[in-house]
This record gives C-alpha cells, sequence and structure tokens, in this order.
C-alpha cells in the first residue's frame, strides 16, 4: 500500500522550502513508502503506558547573570553574509509588491 | 616517524629528536603525497598549522610547560567550526563560508597546542555510513581506494589509516566516530553525551550528535578525550562533572575482576563471518587478561534503527531550517522581484544533497501533526525501552561488547542507491546514541576472506568512559602481543608513499 502520493510529499517539500523538481518528487514517493514501512516497526512496541524519553539526561534550564561580555563584531556578524548593506543583512522582498 | 603514535611523536619532541614545526611540515608533505588518491581532507591550512607548530616550539624551547599532546598535528571533520577557516560540513550550502569563530572543541585544542593540520571529508551534515554523500567527492578508504572509509567521518578515519595525521576529531550522531574507525582499522572514542561540548558543532541531531576522538591507539585517543572534554557554559547538554578518568585507564589497561557483557542481540545472522571469528577470539584474549565474560541481552535494541531513522531526520528537519540563504552560506535566485521565500527554496534545491533531502522530508513527515505520535512519538518511547535496556545489562556487566560493524568496509557505490541498506552498517552502533552513552571501536584484526579491518566495539554507562579504556588497552595490548606490530602495519603502501 502507498503511504505517500507525489503530492504528499510536494506538499512536505513546500513545508520544508526545498523547491524539489518532479523528477525528485517521483522518486521520494517511493522511497518514503519504503522507508515508512521500515521505521513503522516503532510502533509495535510503543504501549501507552511507556514514557517517552526527547533527551539522554536529564534536561533543565542553564541561566547565567546577565553579564555583558565580548560578542561578535558587526564585521564579523556579517562576513559570511550573502548580501549587505549598511552594515546589515540583504534579504530577498519578504511582502508582496501588489498593496 | 609518521607512522608512530601521538604520544610517542610527543616524547620525541620531548627529547628533541624533532620540532612541531618538523612533525608538521612531515604530515604536510605526506598529505600531498597521497592525499589525491585519499580525498581524506577537504581544506589544508598549511600556514595555519605551521604557525601553530612554531608557536609551540617557541614555547617549548622558551622552557613554557606545554600540555601532552602540544605541538602534534591533528586532522578535523568539518562538522566542526574553526575560526576563518572554511567550514562546509560536507555540504554545498557552505561552500565558501568562513566562521567567524572557533568552536570548544577547536578552542581547547589550540589552548592544548595542538595543530590542526586542515578540514576533512564527510557525508554532509554527518548524514551518512560512506562518506559518500559529500558534496566534494567521496573519500577512499586507505585499505582498498575501491572500498569507503565509514561515516560520516570518513574523511577523519582515512587520514588516520593514510598516515596523514596521528589524531582526528570525529562526531558521532549513529556510529560517525565508531564505524569509520572500524573500517579503517582505527581508534574512535564517542564520549557520553554532554561529555564534550557542541558549541560550534554544526547540528544534525542535537539529542544524539556528540563529537569524540579518533586515533591509532587507545591510549592516544584518551590523550585527546582529555583535551577536549569538559563542562561548556555555552552547551546546555553539557555535563557540569569532572572529566572521566580516561588517560589514567588506558595506561593501566587493567581488567582483571571486569564483567564483559556481550550483547546476544548484536551478533549472529547478518553478521559477516570473519567479523564473528575476530570479535570471538577477542573474547577469548579479554578473558585470558582476567575479565569475565557475561552474556546478557538487549530485546528492544532490534527497534533501535527504527528508532533512530525518525528520531535523527526529525530533529535535522529542525535543525537544518537554519540554512534560509540570509545570513550566512550561499544564495541561489536572487534576481529581481524575487522573493524571499522562493530564494530559500530554490537555495536548499540546490545546497541539499539527496540523502539530506530525504531525511529533511522524512522528518517534516514524522513531526507532522496526525502522524506525530505514530512515528516521532513511538520513537520517543523505544528510546526509552532501549535505555531501560542498557540500565538492565548494566547491572550484570561493567561493560558491553560487540561487532562494531555487520560486515568490514563495503565498495564504493555498492550500496548508494539503497538507503535502507545503507541504514543497516549502523545497527550496533545507534543504541549507545539513543541512550547517551559512551562507545569505543578498536580494530580487532582483518577478516580472513577479505583482509579488511574487524572492528571491536566496548560500550560504557554514562560517564564512566574510563571504562571503555580500561577495556580497550587490555584488548589492544593483548593483539599486539599476538600480532607483534600493530595492525596499521600490515596496510598496503599508498602510491607516492616514501
Amino acid at each position: 500500500m502507498s503511504q505517500l502520493s507525489r503530492s504528499d510529499v510536494a506538499n512536505l517539500a513546500r513545508l520544508a522550502r526545498i523547491d524539489m523538481t518532479d523528477a525528485e518528487l517521483d522518486h521520494l514517493a517511493t522511497e518514503m513508502d519504503v522507508i515508512l514501512a521500515a521505521v513503522a516497526r516503532v510502533q509495535e512496541v510503543a504501549t501507552p503506558e511507556i514514557a517517552p524519553t526527547s533527551h539522554p539526561i536529564p534536561i533543565h534550564n542553564v541561566t547565567r547573570p546577565d553579564v555583558v561580555s565580548a560578542s561578535l563584531t558587526p564585521e564579523a556578524a556579517l562576513s559570511g553574509a550573502p548580501a549587505q548593506e549598511d552594515n546589515r543583512f540583504r534579504v530577498p522582498q519578504i511582502l508582496g509588491e501588489e498593496a | 616517524m609518521i607512522t608512530r603514535s601521538a604520544h610517542e611523536m610527543s616524547a620525541a619532541m620531548v627529547k628533541g629528536e624533532v620540532t612541531s614545526e618538523q612533525l608538521t611540515q612531515l604530515h604536510l608533505d605526506r598529505i600531498s603525497a597521497v592525499d589525491q588518491q585519499v580525498h581524506a581532507f577537504l581544506h589544508v591550512d598549511t600556514e595555519g598549522a605551521l604557525a601553530q607548530a612554531r608557536a609551540v616550539d617557541a614555547a617549548r624551547s622558551s622552557g613554557e610547560k606545554v600540555g601532552p599532546l602540544a605541538g602534534v598535528p591533528l586532522a578535523l571533520k568539518d562538522v566542526m567550526v574553526q575560526k576563518g577557516i572554511p567550514t562546509t560540513a560536507g555540504s554545498k550550502i557552505l561552500e565558501g563560508w568562513r566562521p567567524p569563530y572557533d568552536s570548544t572543541v577547536v578552542s581547547k585544542l589550540k589552548t592544548a597546542g595542538v595543530v590542526i593540520l586542515g578540514k576533512t571529508n564527510m557525508d554532509e551534515f554527518a548524514m551518512g555510513s560512506s562518506t559518500e554523500n559529500s558534496a566534494y567527492g567521496p573519500t577512499h578508504n586507505p585499505w582498498d581506494l575501491t572500498r569507503i572509509p565509514g561515516g560520516s567521518g570518513g574523511g577523519s578515519s582515512a587520514s588516520l589509516a593514510a598516515f596523514e595525521a596521528p589524531l582526528a576529531i570525529g562526531t558521532d550522531t549513529g556510529g560517525s566516530i565508531r564505524q569509520p574507525a572500524a573500517v579503517t582499522g582505527t581508534v574512535g572514542v564517542k564520549p557520553t553525551y554532554g561529555g564534550v561540548s557542541r558549541y560550534g558543532l554544526i547540528a544534525f541531531s542535537s539529542s544524539l550528535d556528540q563529537a569524540g576522538p579518533c586515533a591509532r591507539t587507545v591510549l592516544d585517543a584518551a590523550l585527546l578525550h582529555e583535551v577536549i572534554a569538559g563542562h561548556d557554559a555555552h552547551d546546555a547538554t553539557s555535563i557540569n562533572a569532572p572529566v572521566p578518568e580516561v588517560v589514567k585507564a588506558a595506561r593501566s589497561g587493567d581488567v582483571k575482576g571486569m564483567k564483559i557483557g556481550v550483547v546476544k542481540e548484536l551478533n549472529g545472522d547478518g553478521y559477516q563471518a570473519g567479523v564473528r571469528s575476530r570479535f570471538e577470539e577477542s573474547l577469548e584474549l579479554l578473558a585470558k587478561a582476567g575479565a569475565e565474560i557475561v552474556e546478557v541481552s538487549c530485546p528492544n535494541f532490534e527497534y533501535a534503527l527504527a528508532a533512530y531513522y525518525l528520531i535523527a531526520p526529525s530533529e535535522c528537519s529542525s535543525n537544518l531550517a537554519r540554512f534560509d540563504a540570509m545570513r550566512y552560506g550561499i544564495r541561489v535566485g536572487d534576481e529581481g522581484a524575487a522573493s524571499a521565500e522562493s530564494v530559500m527554496n530554490l537555495t536548499r534545491e540546490v545546497g541539499f544533497g539527496r540523502e539530506v533531502k530525504r531525511r529533511i522530508i522524512l522528518g517534516t513527515y514524522a513531526l507532522s501533526s496526525g502522524y506525530f505520535d505514530a512515528y516521532y512519538g513511538s520513537a520517543q518511547k523505544v528510546r526509552t525501552l532501549i535505555m531501560q535496556d542498557f540500565t538492565k545489562a548494566f547491572a550484570s556487566a561493567d561493560v558491553l561488547v560487540s561487532p562494531t560493524c555487520p560486515t568490514t568496509a563495503f565498495k564504493i557505490g555498492e550500496k548508494a542507491n539503497d538507503p535502507l541498506a545503507m541504514y543497516l552498517n549502523d545497527i550496533a552502533t545507534i543504541p549507545v546514541n539513543m541512550a547517551g552513552i559512551g562507545g569505543m571501536s578498536l580494530p580487532c584484526g582483518l577478516a580472513p576472506e577479505d583482509g579488511l579491518p574487524v572492528g571491536f566495539q566496548i560500550m560504557a554507562p554514562a560517564m564512566q568512559d574510563q571504562r571503555m579504556y580500561s577495556v580497550g588497552a587490555a584488548l589492544e595490548a593483548a593483539l599486539l602481543t599476538q600480532w607483534g606490530s600493530p595492525l596499521l602495519s600490515k596496510i598496503p603502501a599508498l602510491a607516492g608513499s616514501k
């Protein structure tokens, strides 16, 4: 039984912000079926009374005094920017221009 | 000189037989001579390495006290950021990026005077078991150049086996230190989760990722372990406790009275005959050294692989959302009135490779509303069961052991189109990551049928990393007596070797 259709994978790719080609979507839809069938085995033993584990060690909030310390200079922070302008990251337009 | 262990190189520098600059130059020459065939390195920092080496030499000659690994060269996995040095994590999306800061591991290495030669190849974002998923081409196993060096840290393991570096840093999310060590006849250790800071380690699966030492001997791994381990305020999951005394354990190698548990489920069907025979022989050697061998059962380990391939992709789909083409990395399609979203979509399509996309899609699915409980939620429960299996097993054994991998190194291309077959490589290494405990792989011989290295895995409870080193050192010593020389002395010479 096919668990994921091509359009399901296309929707996942859209959610994951990856502009996949049709060939990639077709290929992935087939692969996902095989992989999902294999990983679904976890459901055989995951009964309701078992508590889930998210982390191997206890996780707790770590706080520190709010002390100003050395940080990246603007030049260092911008050093990897694909584009910059006026000491800031330059990004493509975020809002539509129609309005 | 370059075939010696790191602690022997260090001793030679202390005696004044060689300087760090000479030692570093020898390794740089070796890289020039053989790396075209091996392709262990993505970037070699010739000038930086020589400058670090000269600084150590100057400190030493002025009578300054320097650490045990000062002046010894090291290869750094490209997932670890180093200020000003190209860092890609094996991905096209980070091509040309030079990080503006040092990871904690790099800071500690620099403080210890360790000389960083360059960055090693890896599966993209550490996703893979063969280093074939690197955007920059595969690394070749120095034992047989047509075979894989393991993954994701295949560049680090290959650099050790090719004598391009005596030490390397790896990271292990599901076996990426131990499996490469196993298939190249080297030593690799995944410390307890939280034992080594993840600050500056490009995240794949945050609840599983752990950096650790790679070396050619157990003692060298221990010396490097002590350099990089310890609490770090920059990592909220860093354990605030003293570093286990791994060097002391590696030097003593005492296993008298220790109980060694053989995990029943991590042996047998699906394990290559030569892997099993070398493993069984190692157990006999450990028994002769005074350990008691017992059998333990971990019935839920058979679900570990399935759970891992839900948890790791889920966490990766979230972690890799940071590659959005806005602040660093490549940007594709930023022309005219293209929207931020279309630039992001196009950049991620071009910048990510096949396996990374596969895992992002799988993770996105497993975390999506309506499927979360069935997949990610169930996987988290399996994680609980695996941890319970370990707790029970450690009640009757001080350490657990298994073969590191079901097979020796396979051919490049052999499993590239079969993700499930590829995932099976990590069947014996994954439980350790799921429970956050320590794991070591050390060479235990060559499989008779193909003449390729076999790895022996040792697992210890959380923050009892020293136990792996005691057992590893004992087995290494017994094997050395049997062989007369280290396993790597049997590796075929590479063309261009002097």
